[in-house]
């Protein structure tokens, strides 16, 4: 066997789980944090950092706090990560903690999931989350039902992250929205990420988390820019954002859509109309009670999400808030989705398939009246 | 050259294909008369197994021992496993067991040959055909008849079934649905030992008919690039539920599918030589990386208990078989015609054995079936008082562990 293919063998942890030394590092590191306690926050540091700096950030604080945790993908080391999200970290903790694989998403899905079985706590990269449908058998059938087949003998404490979402000018098959397929798999968590602050400090939770976690980041909002908390702060997983609080109308979206959004919103303001904007964050489970308080205040909302119209994230909030919250509602909830048509690469018609601002201040219009300005 | 038979003509298409390509001219190996060829001293038998096949690897060697106590406990575990999957085919047959049931019978010698060899800090992971690995991993039989019957006392708490039972104290990783899928969670049992330097190493089982996934190759990849410490075992039945092994993989030497990797094709009706490779091969591959094995095996039963599994293989394959390589038979034989020990001690273990089943079949037919609360049990390791809607949407269950 060549030599470069015995580097991983040879490179042990920074100190090799197992012994006495060890594991009481594992001990000291691995105190449980529980990602639904109160956002914790201990020393609040703030910088302005990219994205993919958060995220790299967020990764690099959780691979030194705990040995077990692990990053494999494609290109994740030597290369840094399409997105850089891992950039130079190979050097800082060794090819076996950032592990390039080839490329198999069944084959790689698996071994993530067997890692996380034995009590490892790997991160699994789909360089596009569009890829990871080939890995769709490992990720709904283990990764989402082991805990339950096994009568809770096994947990999978693994994150499952990757861009997706319309990019520019990609093409249909690397401008997918996966959220759409994954989110009725039994047993999984889906997390949304839309800024600098909350992609590190959800990142942290999910990897901190016993649950498998899906952790969609969106290919046009790795350059975003935002101030980001300090190592010891953690993001609810299953908490919504309030992104600007409001009177008049709801609008819920998650992602890129959340910019979209608020876009629209500035038009709105001059309008003279008063929305209330929340991100969802957590796409499943929905967190009802930030939802639930919102709508019986506005009492309406608009849905406004990248999946298509059929069988999205937006389809099931929209059913939930009409069964749960039917009469708390002066409208029917308003729909934004995109069109279900596979992504064109040509420029203006995959601008129309996606939701644009202008489609945003129509719907708010629809339900909140036409209103002139003050 | 694809013969235009059904799959139900499984003699014509063997005669379509050229000649009379039974199993035995497939290669399925002969039993050399090993009994007679034994020694012994003392306690201490010894005696020629088959011969390996190797690729890319020296063979160990076929001359191997076995003390009178460890031919006994090997006989204790195989027929152990014998009446226990008899009883549950009797049991599906009565209704008591529902839906998919693939049993092992015929296969023992695979898993015992193994646990002989490994230690429970060794991992495994398998296929649907796991109510044997359960046992051999340390778990009950009154388990496994538990999970079959769906009662709590099950493995998984009747949550699993059949196909999906598992003991983490003994690092048995399950059971597995899907075909083929557990051979990269195997990978990453490998990974785990490397990653955190345990000296042991994972075994990832499949079938003949699963050697063809893509999902296998990925694993053979992943495992040879990095050295991990995997032995990846073919249990080759020769059919992948109706279809035979011939007519599925270009190429049937499985334990040469690994290429690169070296492999071994073991005698899998012998539990003795099915321990000397295991034995080989973890030295192998905790010093070099992964290797493959390939059992030469069989199983009576048919693919499940849905299938009769005498429409794509004769009556008479089978029974000869069961004549010829039964590997409950052969240990049988090792201690009564080498005077290792009396009759009466083997009908002692038999009529032991036989107790213990009826009696984990009655603590299971009288054991509770799952509480409804259980719906919502362990679907996160951390629920958090999430919330599920129920089937009108008008209940909502709040989620605990």
């Amino acid at each position: 066997m060549a030599a470069a293919s015995c580097t991983l063998r040879s490179t042990p942890l920074p100190a090799a789980v197992g012994s006495p030394a060890a594991r009481s590092l594992l001990a000291a590191s691995t105190r449980p944090v529980r990602a639904n306690q109160r956002c914790l926050v201990v020393k609040a540091q703030k910088r302005e950092l990219m994205m993919w700096e958060a995220l790299r950030e967020g990764l690099d604080e959780e691979m030194e706090r705990d040995p077990t945790v692990c990053l494999m993908g494609e290109d994740v080391g030597h290369y840094g990560g399409s997105y850089k999200v891992s950039h130079g970290l190979y050097k800082k903790y060794g090819d076996m903690r950032l592990l390039d694989t080839p490329i198999c998403e069944n084959g790689f899905m698996g071994m993530g999931v067997g890692a996380a079985m034995t009590g490892l706590r790997p991160i699994v990269e789909g360089m596009n989350m569009g890829f990871l449908l080939l890995a769709f058998n490992q990720i709904s059938n283990n990764c989402g039902m082991l805990h339950y087949t096994s009568g809770g003998q096994f947990k999978v404490p693994m994150v499952i992250r990757g861009p997706g979402g319309v990019g520019r000018q990609l093409g249909a098959e690397h401008s997918q929205r996966l959220e759409s397929y994954f989110q009725s798999i039994p047993g999984v968590q889906l997390v949304a990420c839309s800024t600098a602050a909350n992609s590190k400090a959800l990142l942290k939770s999910a990897i901190r988390s016993d649950n498998p976690i899906i952790f969609f980041e969106h290919v046009l909002l790795y350059n975003v820019k935002g101030e980001v908390h300090g190592p010891d702060y953690c993001q609810c997983l299953e908490r919504a954002e309030l992104v600007r609080e409001g009177t008049d109308v709801t609008i819920f979206c998650y992602s890129r859509m959340r910019y979209v959004v608020m876009q629209a919103v500035a038009e709105l303001e001059k309008q003279g109309y008063n929305p209330e904007v929340v991100d969802l964050i957590s796409l499943k489970p929905f967190d009802m009670e930030t939802i639930s308080k919102s709508i019986k205040k506005t009492r309406k909302a608009i849905i406004v999400e990248e999946c298509m119209k059929t069988g999205g994230i937006g389809a099931s909030l929209s059913a939930v808030i009409h069964e749960s919250l039917f009469n708390e509602l002066d409208h029917e909830v308003l729909r934004l989705s995109s069109q279900d048509v596979p992504t064109s690469y040509a420029y203006e018609l995959e601008a129309a398939t996606i939701v644009q601002p202008e489609k945003v201040v129509a719907a708010v219009h629809k339900v909140c009246g036409v209103r002139v300005a003050a | 050259m694809l013969a235009a038979v059904s799959s139900h003509a499984a003699g014509a298409a063997r005669q379509a294909l050229g000649g009379s390509l039974t199993l035995a001219a497939a290669g399925l190996q002969r039993r050399g008369l090993a009994a007679s060829a034994a020694t012994v001293e003392g306690d201490t038998l010894t005696v020629e197994v088959n011969p390996y096949k190797v690729h890319r690897i020296e063979a160990p060697p076929t001359t191997v021992t076995a003390t009178k106590d460890e031919l006994l406990s090997y006989f204790k575990q195989l027929y152990r496993l014998r009446r226990m999957e008899i009883s549950a085919d009797m049991l599906y047959k009565a209704k008591a067991i529902r839906g998919f049931c693939h049993l092992y019978d015929g296969q023992e010698a695979v898993i015992v040959g193994l646990e002989a060899a490994l230690e429970k800090s060794d991992s495994i992971i398998t296929s649907y055909r796991n109510h044997a690995t359960h046992v051999a991993r340390g778990g009950t039989v009154a388990e496994v008849i538990g999970e079959l019957m769906g009662r709590t006392t099950g493995a998984s708490k009747g949550k699993g079934g059949s196909m999906h039972m598992y003991r983490r104290e003994a690092n048995f990783f399950g059971g597995q649905g899907i075909v083929g899928a557990q051979v990269p969670l195997g990978a990453g049992l490998a990974l785990a030992h490397q990653y955190s330097d345990t000296g042991g190493v994972a075994v990832a089982m499949y079938g003949d008919g699963a050697a063809n996934q893509g999902q296998i190759f990925e694993s053979f990849n992943m495992a040879a690039l990095w050295d991990l410490p995997c032995i990846f075992v073919c249990e080759n039945n020769h059919y992948g539920m109706g279809t035979a092994e011939w007519r599925a993989a270009k190429s049937p030497a499985f334990y040469t599918r690994g290429d690169y990797m070296p492999g071994m094709k073991v005698d899998g009706m012998d539990v003795l030589a099915v321990r000397q490779a295991f034995a080989y091969a973890k030295q192998y591959a905790v010093a070099n990386g992964p290797i493959v094995l390939e059992m030469d095996t069989y199983r009576y039963h048919g693919h499940s208990m849905s299938d009769p599994g005498s429409t794509y293989r004769t009556r008479d394959e089978i029974s000869s078989i069961r004549q010829q390589r039964d590997p409950v038979e052969h240990v049988r034989k090792l201690l009564l015609d080498n005077g290792l020990v009396e009759a009466s001690v083997i009908k002692g273990i038999e009529k032991d054995t036989k107790k213990e089943i009826d009696a984990a079949i009655e603590a299971s037919k009288a054991a509770p079936f799952p509480d409804m609360k259980e719906l919502w049990t362990n679907i996160y390791a951390a629920p958090l008082g999430m919330q599920l809607r129920g089937i009108d949407s008008t209940h909502v269950e709040t989620l605990a562990a």
